[in-house]
This record gives C-alpha cells, structure tokens and sequence, in this order.
C-alpha cells in the first residue's frame, strides 16, 4: 500500500491504495464522489473525465499515485445544486442529456474546452473537441447546443464584469 | 490490472537506474497506452518507473532549421504550439488529429514512438520529415528507428529523450481516421526538404510505418496531387482487419497521399 495526498476539489486528502488502484477508483470508492462515472473499459468514452492540475483527462486511465501531489477537479467540485456552473446551467436549458451517464465527463470536459479554447467556439470547433466523450442517449445535438450556449453566456458575463 | 510498484524518479539517469533494477520494469509517460494495456492484462510490469513528470523530457524548441521536441512533450502541446504551427504546421495537425483532447493532454511524443502501434501518427512524421531520435544513450535516425509491429531499435532500459524534425520546404499529412478510436486507418506524410529530398511515409496500413519510393520519384519531378494518378501501393503485406481489407488499405494509401501533398501546397 502506498500512501498518495493530493487536494480534490479544493480540500486535502489522503488515502492508502494498492499502486495499482485507478484515480476513478480512488474517487469513487475512498472518497465517495461518485459523480465521476465509467462507462468503458478501453479509455474511449470519456465518462471519467475530472481535471488534474488544471487540465481534463481521463480518470480511468490514470494511477492514484500518479495524481498524488495534484490539484483535482471532479463534477462535485464546479457548482452547487443552488448554484449552477454555467456549463451545467446550459446542459440543464438545453436538455442536453437524457439518462446522464455521460454529463459529468461532458461537462468536465465543456470547463476545459473552454477553458483552452475560449468562448469564441464554432460548431465544428465543438463537435471535434468532444471526440472524447460519448453519448449513448442524445445524438449530441443538443449537447452541442449547450457547449456553444455556455460559452456564449460566459462569454457576457466576463464583459460584463469588465 | 496485476499488482505492480510505482516509482517516480527526479531525473533521467534515476528512472534509467530504477529500470535496471527492476524484474520486469516498464517506463510510465503519459499511460494512454500503457495503462489501458495493463487494464486489459496485456501487460503486467512488475515496476513502473513514471517519467511523465521529468522537466528534462519536457519542451519545444526551434532554430537551426530544426523543431526539436522532447519525448515527455505532450500531443496537445504541440498541436497548440505556435512555434510549431509556423515551422511545420502539418506535424502541429498531426499532433491536434492524435486521439482527443484528454488523450493529448497526457499522452507523449515519446511514448508514441518507443510503442510503434501500427495504427499511431508520429511514426509517420518521424519518418516522412526525416527525423532523428535521441536516446539516454545515442541517436538514432527515423528511418531506422521502427523495425516491426511495436517493435524499435530501442535496447532494454533505453530512454527516448527527444526528437529532432528538420524544417522541410513543404510537408502535409493527411489521415483517415478509424471513427471509433480516432487512430489511423491509414495516415500518410509526405515533404520536400530544403534540398529537394521527398519523402512519403505510410501509417496504419502495414505493420509498420513504411515509405513509398515510387511515389517519392514521382513527387520528386512533379509536386501535385496528380503526379499520383496510377501509383498504388501492392495491397499483399498490408493489414487488414474487421475495420477495412489490405486492399480498401492501399486504395486509402494514394488518397491520403494525394491529400496530403494538397495540404502541404
Ligand atoms: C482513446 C485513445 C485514442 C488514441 N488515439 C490515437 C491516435 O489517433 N493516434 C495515435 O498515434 N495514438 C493514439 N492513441 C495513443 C496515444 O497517442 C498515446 O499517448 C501514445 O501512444 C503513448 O504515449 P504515452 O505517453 O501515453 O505512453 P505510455 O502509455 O506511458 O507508454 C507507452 C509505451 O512506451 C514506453 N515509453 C514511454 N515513454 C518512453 C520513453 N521516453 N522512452 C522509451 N520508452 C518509453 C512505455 O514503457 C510503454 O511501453 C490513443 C490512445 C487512446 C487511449
Ligand atoms: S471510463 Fe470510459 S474513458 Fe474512462
Ligand atoms: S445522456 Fe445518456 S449517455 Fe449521454
């Protein structure tokens, strides 16, 4: 067992896992976030997606030990159920999912894109960014939707507060 | 996943010292291979010596009519390079079309090369703009450096530290993606060196990356697309699989290169 500390979502942990362990798994199972979800086996769908010192990733394809030491963002950490993320806001507005399985890698992964990219976004922009992130309900159309309309509402808020 | 022990070294020669004492040790980069690998129980290493973090392996530089790019470096950091966009856009392209954005946010040049997937990206812009590969030990030129399906000229223990890509004239490199994994149905690179030298390297089509001196020869005397009509690959030792046949593969092949000599102009 080795011993990894890392923050997640703004408060210090430490947990003693096998080198071995998943950093989902340590997620899910140690600390009890199960908002980070798996939904394959061969790192393609993108249902695990959290941020590791600032950058989205893949949570099911990283070693617990490898994030100790990081800063960790997980679904549970961007908004409140009073207080939305923008992000979350616009996939709510836009009924952008259907059973959700995949909304908390979608938006994770929403954050970061806009994040790099900004809130100027296109529609290709957007739809060759979500490559690694699947949806078995929605036929992405609306999730689609909710990327360019968070952007854009994120977009006013920082002229407005400019 | 079988039990292993993970390691993180300070430096270069520490992780190459904690390799050798290891039974069964395996370098850890980005893990987008490795660690989906080991998920399946394809591969067991008894160690894993984890460089992804090492400030050595890490940067982009450019001059001397050279990019040269350390191993740790990560796709996404060089598709987003605005060094890179200037010097040779299409290797910045073929760093933006690698996986999606979480795979190229950990995943590393490095880690590309030393695993030769048939089906990977940089193989085809080691070889089709003539790179030169620098280990913990020696350097190595691209055209020798893939030997085999996942197999290099790297001995035990060997550290890919950095590559070197020499600025050509022109380069464009063109993919078609498999749509479920993104990797390269078939992806070619094709470039014309400061000196007039061509070069066609070919990925996912064969077991290894592998150049096209016919078409070279064409390219040589004649730069455009249609210097291509009616030169095809033989479709006998390409793969072939549930996702196309070795000779859908070597149709692929001319497409991607035409396309790709009209992206580089
Ligand atoms: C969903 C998905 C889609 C992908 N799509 C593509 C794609 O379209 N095109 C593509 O090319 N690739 C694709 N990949 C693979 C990706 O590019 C990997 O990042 C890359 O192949 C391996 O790099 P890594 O840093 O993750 O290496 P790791 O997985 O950490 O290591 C891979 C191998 O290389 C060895 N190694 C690592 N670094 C070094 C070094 N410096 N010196 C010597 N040996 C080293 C390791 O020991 C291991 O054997 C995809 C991966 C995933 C999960
Ligand atoms: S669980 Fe599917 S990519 Fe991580
Ligand atoms: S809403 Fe069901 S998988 Fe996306």
């Amino acid at each position: 067992m080795t011993k990894v500390t890392m923050t997640v979502n703004g408060r210090s942990v430490a947990g003693d896992v096998e080198d071995r362990t998943l950093l989902v798994d340590f997620l899910r199972s140690n600390l009890g976030l199960t908002g980070t979800h798996v939904g394959c086996d061969t790192s393609q769908c993108g249902a695990c997606v959290v941020h590791v010192d600032g950058r989205a990733v893949k949570s099911c394809t990283m070693l617990a030990v490898q994030a100790s030491g990081a800063d960790v963002t997980t679904i549970e950490g961007i908004g409140t159920p009073e207080a939305l993320h923008p992000v979350q806001e616009a996939f709510r507005e836009n009924h952008a999912l259907q059973c959700g399985f995949c909304t908390p890698g979608m938006i994770m992964a929403t954050v970061d894109l806009i994040k790099r990219k900004g809130t100027d976004l296109d529609e290709a922009t957007v739809r060759h960014e979500l490559d690694g992130n699947i949806c078995r309900c929605t036929g992405y159309h609306n999730i689609v939707k909710a990327v360019l309309s968070a952007a854009e509402k994120m977009a006013g808020a920082k002229a407005a507060a400019e | 996943m079988y039990e292993t022990t993970y390691h993180r070294p300070g430096s270069i020669a520490e992780a190459a010292a904690m390799l050798s004492k290891a039974a069964d040790g395996k370098l850890l980069a980005g893990g987008q291979t490795l660690i989906p690998t080991m998920k399946q129980r394809l591969a067991s290493p008894s160690d894993l010596v984890d460089i992804g973090g090492l400030a050595e392996l890490q940067g982009i530089t450019v001059g001397g009519g050279t990019v040269t790019i350390g191993a740790g470096t990560k796709h996404g950091e060089v598709a987003g390079s605005a060094d890179v966009a200037a010097a040779i856009p299409a290797l910045g392209a073929l760093a933006e079309g690698i996986g999606d954005p979480h795979v190229r946010q950990m995943g590393t040049l490095g880690g590309s090369i030393a695993n030769n997937d048939p089906a990977a990206d940089y193989p085809a812009a080691v070889v089709g703009l003539g790179a030169t590969v620098t280990t913990s030990k020696r350097t190595i030129a691209g055209d020798d450096f893939f030997t085999g399906m996942f197999e290099t000229a790297l001995d035990e223990g060997e550290i890919v530290t950095k590559v070197a890509f020499p600025v050509p004239a022109k380069a464009g490199y063109a993919k078609f993606p498999n749509p479920a994994s993104r990797y390269a149905m078939v992806g070619v690179m094709v470039s014309k060196g400061t000196d007039g030298a061509v070069r066609v390297a070919v990925t996912g089509a064969g077991p290894c990356v592998f150049r096209v001196p016919a078409m070279e020869a064409a390219l040589a005397a004649n730069w455009s697309p249609a210097a291509l009509d009616g030169i095809a690959v033989s479709a006998a030792d390409l793969n072939a699989d549930i996702h196309g046949s070795a000779e859908y593969r070597a149709n692929l092949v001319t497409v991607m290169a035409k396309r790709a000599v009209a992206a580089a102009g």
